[in-house]
């Protein structure tokens, strides 16, 4: 955060006394908030060539390139190397000292749907009425201008998931930069994927699918949640049924027609394979429960949660399903687990070969914390570079856009974030950041109330 | 806020397993007293900067020296090459060991006290300790303009409830204003709502308690004058309040909005006491001068925000601003998940805005000291406060780094390769276990077993959620107090 660094240099040359080059840091914070484009909160950035110059830069990708430079031109990476030429038009941002990373993505939020939980309904979309919400699609409740993107975004998270929650089948994800006065600027994949929450196998007092009621025994747990289950692939049925008659009748007008079914038709992508499903599954029991779903019906299966998925490892492999790991700071869910049951769980991962992410599952307001999250997997299993891989090239791999985002590399889209160190690091401060090549201002609701109150004295009574 | 884990995710449901906890994390085997000598450690005193390739001898519980070189005859030998050493973590904001935290009754309920409700066994105290916390600041909830006493205690996982009370602690209490002390979100259609309902009504609550306890105290100055001949009768919930107004017991209050913080603090000048700390103060950053005038202390969150109204205009660079102002603050967890990572949230506090590392430190260990009123027994490295230590593989503000060890008084309560050791011994265990038919669960028919048990600790570590229960799957959003 700029604006406080130079702050902070003033604070020392006032004590120092220095008049002169005072003034001097003054007219460059002058142009340094030049930089940033009027108070509007969520501002778009500025569009340019840009070219970071001398900075140590991490592509994820491939290896470190310990002195480099990054040249961004039209909205994409357009060059990337220690010795690539710099077009006389391009901006410099000098790298020196920096690190320059890719943007972070966490895939598993509820950005922009879920301003304040607590006691303000009205700024709350995250969860329609009813259990099958197929049609519900999270792209259409995004507020682009929700102060959770701007927050967020200034730690160095330029990309999200986007999800609803509540019911059998929640709606539709969608994969957003955040940047953007629209949700169509936002959008990098509008709907990203289907959410279902697996039907668990419940034998407790517990809310919502799979549960409920009295404590039961297993035989009765298993045969309420395949119950639940019965709904879902009658449903995926019915989907492909629907899809089956819909495109008979287009090739042949003298079939009956098959009236538009909002549900149904937004299932045809996901229970066809397209399109990805993202099982919200925690236990080893629903998430072995998951991969045999996904076997049977021949999906595209994520899970979000994963709390054991280590233990399903065979499973989750053979069956080619990611998992987007939400629960770093979740404690132990039984007192007898080891303290850092699930510090360690992404290591765990690592080690059986699970593909995965780290990510908050947060609301919106602590998405930020993304980094840290990935940091403290760093301290219990990952190696530091593993537990940026998981925050950066693994979600875009798993959300099936490694052609886009994830790594420097030429050709992706310009999500790039320059920082005095290591990203995950809780110290380290953002420096300059771009999404979609655009240099965005390093300002949020945050720094705004900052600057609001930084420098006020009581007015005298 | 948590809208995902909400709703995704459900806690495992284990029948039987607390039985295993008798060997796991094993609180009788963990603790080893005798003196001390931790060799060659990067120190970071908290007090007086940061000491390469120093020793820390702790004899009898106490830091006995501090140096270069030290040696010691009877003295365990720690080598600590390549470690971090810091104090231990203190939380000046904490339900853990909590078995009840609001009684909502009354707006005025300074008559109870936490520590007749205190759990020794809660796993929240192992796992705050494996994350280098020693200490914390247990509060009543927030349910009341005037709450319950407090606890100042130390991890001593193992022992019992006297030796958790840190027994030169000053007493202490809660208070609270805002949206949960005028039962905001609580209308139970049928019952009257209880007073007050209103910011103003707040305010006449906590004058009229005070109004009370200068009357009260009047009252016993005159029998004790002999101007009055029969004693006037005890009032246990006035008492608390007369130790406040005579500077006997420390007042940490509950509060986000700036103005009604302030009008706290203006009560206190009206009736003459100090308050000790303004607890979360999201909006203290807006009256800082007024707050550093007063002399109260700010114990908060580091960058908690957006998870209620009275949260939105929370800013991650309080801590600086406040630091700046010469304030003493603090960063607390309000939250057994959060406890275990305050290390962390302290080097938040260098990011936004840019507190000195050993001030940052500091927000986590003696400036809470001095908030709990321990200042001079723990909360640095220095010669003659208690071995309260904790040992990291690394810079403590480091993401990459994990707590090796753990002491209070110089007896280790968590290790983290003692606990590696015990996790098999405690599986072959919780195996065994589980194969005992008394052991099994409700299927094992009639007599088969006691049936399911909710696990204790929270899965919802949000902010300022619900009193009666810790558990995540009774949450609802409307189920009670508030912390």
């Amino acid at each position: 955060m700029k604006n406080f660094n130079i702050s902070k240099k003033i604070a020392v040359l006032l004590r120092s006394g220095s008049v002169a080059v005072l003034a001097m840091v003054m007219l460059a914070a002058g142009s340094v908030s030049a930089q940033s484009d009027g108070s509007q909160q969520n501002k778009t950035g500025r569009a340019g060539t840009f070219a970071i110059t001398n900075a140590r830069i991490v592509t994820v990708s491939g290896e470190v390139i310990e002195k480099g430079s990054v040249l961004i031109r039209d909205g994409k990476i357009a060059a990337v190397g220690d010795s690539i030429q710099i077009p006389r038009d391009a901006e410099n941002i000098k790298g020196d000292g920096m690190t320059v990373f890719p943007g972070m993505i966490d895939a598993a939020t509820n950005l922009g749907l879920a301003e304040i939980s607590g006691g303000a309904n009205a700024t709350m979309d995250v969860q329609e009425t009813g259990t099958i919400n197929a049609n519900a699609r999270a792209i259409k409740g995004v507020n682009p201008h929700s102060s959770h993107v701007n927050v967020t975004r200034i730690n160095g998270i330029t990309t999200v998931i986007s999800f609803p929650t509540g019911g059998l089948i929640s709606g539709q994800a969608a994969l957003i930069n955040l940047n953007g006065s629209t949700q169509d600027e936002m959008a990098v994949v509008p709907n990203a994927g289907l959410i279902v929450n697996f039907p668990r196998v419940s034998t407790g007092r517990r809310f919502g699918f799979g549960g409920g009621g009295a404590p039961t025994d297993f035989n009765t747990a298993l045969r309420r949640r395949d119950e639940q289950l019965d709904v879902l692939k009658k449903l995926f049925e019915a989907a492909k049924n629907y899809q089956k008659a819909r495109a008979a009748y287009e090739a042949d007008k003298s079939l009956p027609y098959t009236a538009v079914d909002a549900q149904l038709d937004a299932l045809v992508p996901y229970v066809t394979g397209e399109k990805p499903i993202f099982f919200t599954a925690e236990r080893e029991i629903d998430i072995k429960g998951v991969a045999k779903f996904v076997a049977d019906q021949k999906l595209k299966g994520i899970i979000i949660g994963g709390q054991e998925a280590w233990k399903a490892a065979d499973d989750l492999k053979r069956n080619d399903i990611a998992v987007i790991f939400t629960n770093i700071y979740s404690l132990p869910t039984s007192e007898d687990y080891p303290y850092d049951y699930y510090f360690a769980a992404p290591g765990k991962m690592q080690s059986a070969g699970i593909k995965f992410a780290v990510s908050t599952g947060e609301g919106g307001g602590e998405v930020r914390d993304l980094p840290y999250q990935a940091g403290i997997a760093g301290a219990f299993g990952l190696t530091p570079e593993q537990a940026l891989r998981s925050v950066t090239l693994n979600p875009a791999e798993i959300l099936g856009v490694a052609d886009k985002l994830g790594s420097i590399e030429v050709g992706k889209i310009a999500n790039v974030v320059v920082a005095d160190g290591d990203i995950l690091d809780p110290r380290t401060k953002i420096q300059h950041m771009f999404i979609g090549g655009r240099l965005i201002p390093l300002t949020s609701r945050h720094t705004e109330l900052f600057d609001s109150f930084k420098d006020r004295t009581a007015i005298p009574k | 806020m948590l809208l995902v884990k909400e709703k995704i995710m459900r806690k495992t449901s284990i029948f039987l397993v607390f039985a295993a906890l008798c060997v796991f994390a094993a609180p009788a085997a963990t603790a080893q007293s005798g003196d001390v000598l931790i060799k060659n450690a990067t120190v970071m005193t908290a007090a007086r900067g940061t000491l390469e390739n120093t020793d820390i001898l702790i004899q009898g519980g106490k830091i006995a020296r501090i140096g270069k070189n030290l040696s010691s005859a009877s003295a365990r030998v720690i080598d600590a090459t390549g470690k971090y050493v810091t104090p231990g973590i203190i939380d000046a904001h904490s339900h853990a060991m909590l078995d009840a935290i609001n009684e909502s009754s009354f707006s005025v309920t300074s008559m109870t006290d936490v520590k007749d409700a205190l759990d020794t066994d809660d796993i929240s105290i192992y796992r705050a300790l494996a994350g280098g916390t020693t200490a914390a600041l247990l509060l009543h909830g927030s349910a009341n303009s005037i709450g319950g006493q407090s606890a100042t205690v130390k991890f001593k996982w193992g022992k019992g409830k006297d030796d958790f009370l840190v027994k030169d602690a000053p007493p202490g209490i809660k208070f609270a204003t805002g949206e949960n002390v005028k039962r905001s979100n609580f209308n139970i259609p049928g019952q009257t709502p209880r007073y007050p309902r209103t910011r103003m009504g707040v305010v006449e609550t906590i004058r009229d308690a005070f109004t009370r306890a200068r009357d009260y105290r009047q009252a016993w100055a005159d029998f004790n004058a002999k101007k009055t001949k029969t004693p006037p009768r005890r009032d246990l919930e006035l008492e608390p309040l007369v130790e406040i107004l005579e500077g006997k017991r420390i007042v940490h209050a509950h509060g986000y909005r700036s103005d009604e913080q302030l009008n706290l603090l203006k009560i206190a000048d009206e009736f003459g006491f100090k308050v000790g700390t303004l607890q979360h103060g999201l909006e203290t950053y807006k009256f800082a001068p007024e707050i550093a005038k007063h002399g109260a202390g700010v114990s908060i969150f580091i960058d908690s925000w957006s998870y209620k109204i009275e949260g939105y205009d929370a800013i991650p660079f309080t801590a600086y601003m406040l630091w700046k102002q010469g304030i003493v603050v603090s960063i607390n967890s309000d939250s057994d998940e959060r406890i275990r990572r305050l290390n962390l949230d302290a080097a938040k506090a260098m990011k936004y805005g840019g507190v000195p590392e050993e001030d940052a430190l500091k927000m986590v260990t003696l400036n809470p000291a001095i908030q709990l009123g321990i200042g001079k027994r723990t909360g640095s490295i220095e010669v003659g406060k208690d071995g309260d230590v904790v040992i990291w593989t690394g810079h403590p503000f480091s993401p990459y780094s994990r707590v090796e060890t753990t002491m209070i008084e110089g007896e280790v309560y968590f290790d983290r390769t003692a606990d590696a050791q015990r996790r098999t011994a405690a599986e072959a265990e919780k195996a065994a276990l589980l194969k005992d038919k008394m052991n099994s669960g409700p299927a094992a028919g009639p007599g088969g077993g006691a049936g399911p048990r909710i696990p204790r600790e929270s899965i919802v570590h949000d902010r300022d959620h619900a009193d009666q229960e810790k558990t995540g799957d009774t949450h609802t959003e409307n189920d009670g107090g508030n912390r």
